[in-house]
């Protein structure tokens, strides 16, 4: 009876998770290609569920554009063509990775000044507890206990 | 009390900057479309009504017009008919309807029994045409000028008002209303 359930659940687990792998089969005639394609459909964006990449998405629309990905580098044409050409057709906001531009600088710029803003706290308030701690006589415990 | 000045400084900062963002999105939830101001794509397609016929996009140049990308399954467009309907009398800008991935049995069913607003009707069973209108989801309504520049997009059922307060002011006046 233990062995049939297993089997059971395991058999539903593979059922279930069959569309998830199933959504793109896309196969590309060399595999130098299909490492691009798999790249490309993943770094752009499902413009109608926005929070997907095409590649995972069931929607219509992300099977045209992966379609569109598919013909353009079986054509021949470079990644950056790919790119320029859904950016040209939908905007920035398909690709995950924004391209730095005077528009996205301080999208790329902000979580490295956020970082050296952390620090400067940082390091600021370890100061200022070992200075404390300096200038204290009684032992840490002591001071903890009374606290 | 110093040392609250900074911090307070940073929030008041931050709130104002989500503050501007907020502000600065008046239609959320849709993508600016970067085809306004460019040259709409141009295209060669099947006449929906009429299989023997083609529409070339370059036909229109000299005219503006109004393009609405639907479909028969698309729920909003279903929503929008009545007001394709009723925008169709009162203006004479000409409506080119693209039926977008579609069935055509279904799309001609569709307009012999809500009627038929559009000019004519590009079929675009592939979906390629779309993909070049930057069309995310129907249904989506362009303006376009006599040079073929597009001007506006709307994203989202048409409506008589959205006809007024976007579409008309961007229109010369006597074309605007019917003549």
């Amino acid at each position: 009876m233990r062995p049939f359930a297993l089997v059971a659940v395991l058999a539903g687990v593979l059922v279930a998770s069959g569309p998830a792998y199933a959504v793109d089969p896309t196969e590309m005639p060399t595999p130098e290609l299909q490492q691009r394609y798999h790249v490309l459909t993943h770094e752009l964006r499902c413009m109608q569920c926005q929070n997907e990449a095409i590649a995972d998405s069931p929607v219509s629309l992300a099977a045209d554009l992966r379609r569109q990905v598919q013909e353009m580098l079986i054509a021949g044409k470079s990644d950056d063509d790919v790119r320029n050409y859904m950016v040209a057709r939908y905007g920035d906001f398909i690709l995950f990775r924004p391209r730095v531009s005077t528009r996205t600088l301080w999208l790329w710029l902000a979580p490295g000044v956020l970082l050296l803003i952390g620090a400067a706290v940082a390091v600021r308030v370890t100061k200022q507890r070992a200075a404390l701690v300096d200038q204290d006589k009684e032992p840490v415990e002591e001071d903890a206990r009374s606290s | 009390m110093n040392r609250f000045i900074l911090p307070l400084g940073i929030f008041a900062l931050l709130a104002l900057v989500l503050a501007i963002g907020i502000k600065h999105s008046p239609e959320k939830g849709t993508i600016a479309s970067p085809l306004i101001g460019k040259a709409a794509p141009q295209f060669t397609l099947p006449v929906l009504t009429d299989s023997s016929r083609t529409f070339r996009s370059a036909d229109l140049k000299g005219r503006w017009y109004v393009f609405n990308v639907w479909g028969t399954w698309c729920g909003g467009c279903r929503e929008e008919h009545s007001a394709l309907l009723e925008i169709r009398k009162m203006t004479q800008v000409p409506l080119i309807g693209m039926d977008w991935k579609d069935e055509d049995p279904q799309a001609l069913q569709w307009l012999t029994e809500l009627g038929n607003p559009y000019e004519v009707v590009a079929a675009d069973r592939e979906g390629r045409i779309a993909i070049d209108w930057g069309v995310y989801g129907a249904p989506e309504t362009f303006l376009v000028d006599p040079e073929g520049i597009v001007v506006y997009k709307f994203i989202g059922p048409m409506t008589v008002e959205a006809w007024q307060t976007k579409f008309v002011p961007r229109l010369p006046p006597q074309l605007a209303a019917k003549s």
